[in-house]
C-alpha cells in the first residue's frame, strides 16, 4: 500500500544554506509520528519544506500518492495537509470565530457547521468565540492554532513543537487533544522538544541529527532506548523527568 | 551651450530664482563644472553611505543637513546684512571657518534629530526624516530676520578667488581642484572610519541589531555616532555648494537633492565608498547631462527635459533595487543590505525579516 | 467665532488627509511597507478626474449647490480605475518581485520612492506645472448663524469621507475578503499556510485603497487646486502623521488622526505664523513617535475595533 506521506531524500534550507540533507520519512494514514533531535537539527526546516514554505533543493515529497514537491502551501491545504507553526500561529486581532473561518477559507459552504464540530474538541474556546485571539493564554492559543488547522478536515497535520513554552499541565492537555485527533483518523507528524512525553504517545519516531536521518524506531521502544536518550536527546537518563531541553 | 547654473540649481525647474553667475569667467567648461558638482555630491553620497550603507540608518532628509551646512557657512562668512536684508550672522569670517561651521551645524542637527528618533523602527525613521527638510525650509521661508527668507543670501564669498586672479589661472579649475581635494580627504576619513573596529560594529548593527545588542554594544549610541558623522559631512558638502554658487535661497534645497544623493548611493553600491563616488559621477551625468541633449530631442520631450530626468532618476532607483541591489560595484566582502537575509530558525518565516517589520522580537526558539 | 471657523476648515482638510491616510494605512498594514508614492497616487487620481472633466469634456452642468456637475461621477470612477490599475501594475512588476525575494521591507519603501519621483514627473509632463481647477466658476459659501461660512463642496467632503469610512468598516468586518485582509495584515505567512491566496488579497487591498486614494485626491483638488507637486508639498507628511497617530493598519485611527492633524494645522494659524503650518503635522508625528509609537488607538494588535 502507498503511504500517506512519503518524503524521499529531501534536501532543503534557506537561500543557499542547506539545513536538511537527504532526509527520508514515511507516514501511514492515521499514524502519529514524532521527529526528535538536538537543537538546530533541521526538524522545523523539514516540516516547512514538506509544506511548501521553503524550497526543496533535491528529493521528492508525495502526499496520498501525488507528488507535491515544492507545491504552494495553499495547494497543500487543498490536498488535505495542514500545518501548525510553532509561534505566531493565530491571527491575534481576529476573533476566535474569525480565526476558524480563516482556517476554512477554501471552504465555500458549511463553515458554520464545521466550526461547531471542531469546537466540540476544544470546549474552552467555544464559550468565547467573539473574543480576540490576542487575549488568549498560551495554552488556549495553541489550542486555537490546532483547531484552525483542523477546519478543512485534513488527512495530515504537521505540528511544529506544539507544546513549546507550555507548563506540564497544558502540555498534557495538548498531547491528549492530539491523541483524540488521531482517533478521528488524522495522521500527525510533529516535531517535539518534550521528547519523553511525545514518544510515549507516538507510533513511531525519527531522530534527526545535523539535518540527516540518524535513527528510526517505534515511539515507546525509542523511549526505552538509553542509547537514544544519551546520544540524541542530551539526556543523561530517560528516567530523569526534569531534563526536557525545550521545556518551559 | 547650457548656462552654468544648470549645475547649481539643483531642482532645475526654476533657475530664474538664482541670478546667473558671472564669475565663471570666459572659460565656461561643461566638463569642469560638472566634475565640481559631482565631487560635491560625492561628499554627500559618502556621508549617506556612512548612515545607510554601513549602519542601515535610513535618512530621507539629506537636503536638510546639506542646507543647514550651506546656510551656516554662508552666515559665518557673509558681510553684515545690508539695508534690504535681514539675517543673523554676517560675521565675515574666513571661508574655512565657515566650512567647519557648516560641518558642526550638520552634526548638531543630526544629533538633535537622531537622539529622539534613532530608537525607532526603520520605517518610522524614514518617515520622520522626510519631514525635517520640509520643516526647515518652511521656517527659512517664513521667519523674518533669520536667513533673509525667500530673498535668499547673496554674495557668498568664493574660495581662492583672489588666488586664482593673482596667478592668472582659470577659476573653474581652481575650484575643481579644491573640491576634489576636499572629496579626497572625506573619502580617506570615511574609509578609515568604516574599516576600523568602529565600522565593524556599524555593520554588525546593520546586519542584525539583536545580535549586536546581545554582545553588549550600545547600538543606539553607535547609530547616533554614525548619523552625526554623516550629518556633518552632508553639512560640509552643503557649505562647499553655497560658496561655489554664491547665492542660496530656501527653495534651492528641495527634496530632489535628497533623492539624487540616494540614487547615487543605490546605483553605486550601498556600503562601498568607491561605489558611491562612482554613483555620484554616473547619476550626476544623467541628471546634468540630459539637458545637454535637449535640442536633439523631439520637441515634446525637449521641452520636458527637466521632467524627463526626474523620471530617469525614479526609474534608476526602481531598476537598481529590483535587478542590481548591490549597485554597480557591490559591497565587498559582505553581502549588501538588500540581499536576502539568512534565517534565524524557529518561527515559520525568517525571523530577521518579520520581526523587524512587526516590531517584535524574533520568531521563537529553535 | 474665528476659532470655530478654523475648526470647520480643519475638519475639511482633516477629512481629506484622513481619507488618504485610510488608504495608506490599509496598504501599510497588509503589505507591510511605507508607501512613499501614496501621496502621488492621490495626485494621479485628481489629474485622471481632470482628464475626464476637462480634457474629454464630460462636465454635466451643475449638481445642486456644488461646484461640479454630473461629470464628476464618471471622472471619479475613472480616477479610481486608473489608480487601481497603476498600483496593481506596480505591485506586479516592482513590489511583488521584492516581496518574493524576501528583501528588507525598507527596500520596497525605497522602490516606492522611485515610483513617487517618476509618477510626479509624468503628471507634470502631461498636465504641466501650473495649478488647475476642474471648474472655473466661483463657488459660493453658505453663511450660517454667526457668520460661519462653509461651502457645499466642503460639506460633501466631510460627509463622503464618513460614508467611505463606514463602508470600509463593513467591508473589513462583515466580508470574507475583509477578514482575509485583516488576517494577512496580522500574519501573512500564517494566512498563506491556512490556504488563503495572499497575493489575491494584496491585489484586492490595492484596489480598495485606490478608491480612497482617488477620492481623496479629487477632494484635495476641489478644496484647493490640482497641483502636480501636491504629494511631497502638502500631503505625504500629514498623511503619515495621521497613519501613525491612529496606529498602523487601523483605518478609523487614520481617520481620527487625519482630523487631529487637519484641525491642529488650521488652528495653529491663530497663534503662529501661517508659514509654519507645515511644521504642525511634523511636530505631532515626532511627538507620537516618542511618546506612543504604536499610535493613539494601537493596541498590541492592529485592527482592534
Amino acid at each position: 500500500m502507498t503511504a500517506l506521506l512519503e518524503v524521499e531524500e529531501v534536501t532543503a534550507g534557506y537561500g543557499t544554506v542547506m539545513i536538511v540533507h537527504e532526509v527520508s520519512i514515511r507516514l501511514e494514514a492515521g499514524e502519529l509520528v514524532t521527529i526528535i533531535g538536538p537543537n538546530g537539527a533541521g526538524k522545523s526546516t523539514l516540516l516547512k519544506a514538506i509544506f511548501g514554505l521553503l524550497p526543496i533543493r533535491d528529493g521528492r515529497v508525495q502526499l496520498g500518492g501525488d507528488t507535491v514537491t515544492d507545491e504552494s502551501p495553499s495547494r497543500m491545504v487543498r490536498l488535505g495537509a495542514s500545518f501548525v507553526p510553532q509561534t505566531e500561529n493565530v491571527f491575534p486581532s481576529l476573533t476566535i470565530r474569525e480565526n476558524l473561518e480563516m482556517g476554512a477559507y477554501q471552504l465555500s459552504r458549511g463553515v458554520r457547521r464545521r466550526i461547531d464540530e471542531v469546537l466540540d474538541l476544544f470546549p474552552e474556546l467555544s464559550e468565547r468565540t467573539g473574543e480576540q485571539a490576542a487575549r488568549l493564554s498560551g495554552g488556549q492559543r495553541q489550542a486555537l492554532a490546532i483547531a484552525r488547522s483542523l477546519m478543512l478536515d485534513p488527512k495530515l497535520l504537521l505540528l511544529d513543537e506544539p507544546t513549546a513554552a507550555l507548563s506540564p499541565v497544558r502540555r498534557r492537555e495538548i498531547f491528549d487533544r492530539l491523541m483524540a485527533i488521531r482517533e478521528r483518523g488524522v495522521a500527525l507528524l510533529m516535531v517535539e522538544q518534550n521528547a519523553r512525553e511525545a514518544l510515549a504517545i507516538s507510533d513511531r519516531a525519527y531522530v534527526l541529527v545535523d539535518g540527516r536521518n540518524a535513527h528510526e524506531q517505534p515511539g515507546p521502544e525509542m523511549l526505552a532506548n538509553p542509547e537514544v536518550g544519551r546520544l540524541f536527546l542530551g539526556l543523561d537518563s530517560v528516567e530523569d523527568g526534569e531534563t526536557d531541553p525545550g521545556g518551559v | 551651450m547650457l548656462p552654468v547654473d544648470a549645475f547649481t540649481s539643483l531642482a532645475g525647474e526654476a533657475p530664474a530664482l538664482l541670478p546667473p553667475l558671472i564669475t565663471f569667467g570666459g572659460s565656461v567648461n561643461w566638463t569642469v563644472g560638472f566634475l565640481t558638482t559631482a565631487a560635491i555630491f560625492a561628499i554627500a553620497a559618502l556621508a549617506l553611505n556612512v548612515q545607510w550603507g554601513y549602519t542601515g540608518t535610513i535618512n530621507f532628509g539629506v537636503v536638510a543637513f546639506f542646507g543647514v551646512g550651506a546656510y551656516t557657512s554662508a552666515l559665518l562668512t557673509l558681510d553684515a546684512p545690508g539695508e534690504f536684508e535681514s539675517y543673523v550672522g554676517g560675521l565675515e569670517l574666513a571661508i574655512p571657518i565657515g566650512w567647519v561651521g557648516g560641518m558642526v551645524a550638520g552634526g548638531v542637527l543630526a544629533l538633535l534629530v537622531g537622539l529622539p528618533t534613532l530608537r525607532l523602527r526603520d520605517d518610522f525613521l524614514a518617515i520622520a526624516t522626510i519631514g525635517i527638510a520640509t520643516i526647515l525650509r518652511s521656517i527659512a521661508n517664513a521667519q523674518e530676520g533669520l536667513v533673509n527668507r525667500a530673498r535668499g543670501l547673496n554674495g557668498i564669498p568664493r574660495p581662492l578667488e583672489g588666488f586664482a586672479n593673482d596667478m592668472g589661472v582659470d577659476y573653474d579649475l581652481v575650484l575643481l581642484v579644491l573640491t576634489s581635494g576636499v572629496l579626497l580627504m572625506v573619502f580617506l576619513v570615511v574609509r578609515g572610519a568604516t574599516a576600523s573596529p568602529w565600522g565593524r560594529v556599524l555593520r554588525a548593527i546593520r546586519e542584525n541589531e539583536a545580535t549586536a545588542q546581545s554582545v553588549g554594544k550600545m547600538t543606539t549610541s553607535y547609530r547616533i555616532q554614525s548619523f552625526v558623522l554623516g550629518g556633518a559631512l552632508m553639512g560640509l558638502a552643503g557649505a562647499i555648494f553655497a560658496h561655489r554658487i554664491g547665492t542660496i535661497a530656501p527653495d534651492s534645497f528641495d527634496n530632489l537633492t535628497t533623492f539624487l544623493v540616494w540614487t547615487m548611493v543605490i546605483v553605486g553600491g550601498s556600503g562601498n565608498n568607491r561605489g558611491v563616488m562612482l554613483g555620484a559621477l554616473v547619476v550626476g551625468f544623467v541628471w546634468f547631462g540630459l539637458p545637454l541633449i535637449q535640442e536633439e530631442l523631439p520637441d515634446f520631450l525637449g521641452t520636458r527635459v527637466f521632467m524627463l530626468r526626474r523620471i530617469a532618476i525614479g526609474l534608476l532607483i526602481i531598476a537598481f533595487v529590483l535587478t542590481r541591489p548591490q549597485g554597480l560595484l557591490g559591497e565587498e566582502p559582505r553581502v549588501s543590505r538588500f540581499a536576502p537575509r539568512g534565517d534565524g530558525g524557529g518561527g515559520l518565516w525568517p525571523t530577521g525579516l518579520w520581526s523587524r517589520i512587526r516590531g517584535q522580537p524574533g520568531g521563537g526558539a529553535a | 467665532m474665528d476659532i470655530l471657523q478654523l475648526v470647520i476648515v480643519g475638519m475639511v482638510v482633516g477629512s481629506i488627509i484622513g481619507l488618504g491616510a485610510m488608504g495608506l494605512t490599509l496598504t501599510f498594514g497588509v503589505l507591510k511597507f511605507a508607501n512613499f508614492a501614496h501621496a502621488d497616487l492621490m495626485t494621479l487620481g485628481m489629474y485622471l478626474a481632470f482628464f475626464v472633466i476637462v480634457d474629454v469634456g464630460i462636465v454635466g452642468g451643475h449638481v445642486g449647490p456644488f461646484s461640479f456637475g454630473w461629470g464628476m461621477i464618471p471622472a471619479v470612477l475613472f480616477a479610481w480605475g486608473g489608480v487601481a490599475a497603476f498600483t496593481v501594475g506596480v505591485d506586479r512588476f516592482v513590489f511583488r518581485p521584492l516581496r518574493r525575494r524576501e528583501t528588507d521591507f525598507l527596500s520596497i519603501g525605497i522602490a516606492s520612492l522611485g515610483v513617487a519621483i517618476a509618477l510626479q514627473a509624468v503628471v507634470q509632463a502631461i498636465w504641466g506645472s501650473a495649478p488647475l481647477r476642474y471648474h472655473s466658476e466661483i463657488h459660493r459659501a453658505l453663511t450660517f448663524a454667526g457668520g460661519l461660512k462653509i461651502k457645499p463642496d466642503q460639506i460633501l467632503i466631510i460627509g463622503l469621507t464618513l460614508a467611505m469610512a463606514v463602508a470600509l468598516y463593513l467591508l473589513l468586518h462583515r466580508t470574507r475578503l475583509g477578514t482575509a485582509m485583516r488576517a494577512t495584515s496580522d500574519n501573512a505567512p500564517l494566512a498563506e499556510a491556512s490556504g488563503i491566496d495572499t497575493e489575491r488579497v494584496r491585489i484586492a487591498t490595492w484596489v480598495i485603497a485606490s478608491a480612497m486614494t482617488a477620492v481623496a485626491g479629487v477632494m484635495f483638488a476641489l478644496q484647493s487646486q490640482l497641483r502636480f507637486d501636491a504629494g511631497f508639498e502638502f500631503l505625504l507628511l500629514p498623511m503619515f502623521a495621521a497613519v501613525i497617530l491612529g496606529g498602523i493598519g487601523n483605518p478609523w485611527g487614520a481617520l481620527v488622526g487625519g482630523l487631529i492633524v487637519g484641525i491642529s494645522q488650521e488652528l495653529s494659524t491663530e497663534w503662529i505664523n501661517t508659514g509654519f503650518k507645515p511644521g504642525v503635522p511634523f511636530l505631532l508625528l515626532i511627538l507620537i513617535l516618542i511618546v506612543r509609537p504604536r499610535g493613539l488607538f494601537g493596541s498590541e494588535t492592529q485592527w482592534s475595533t
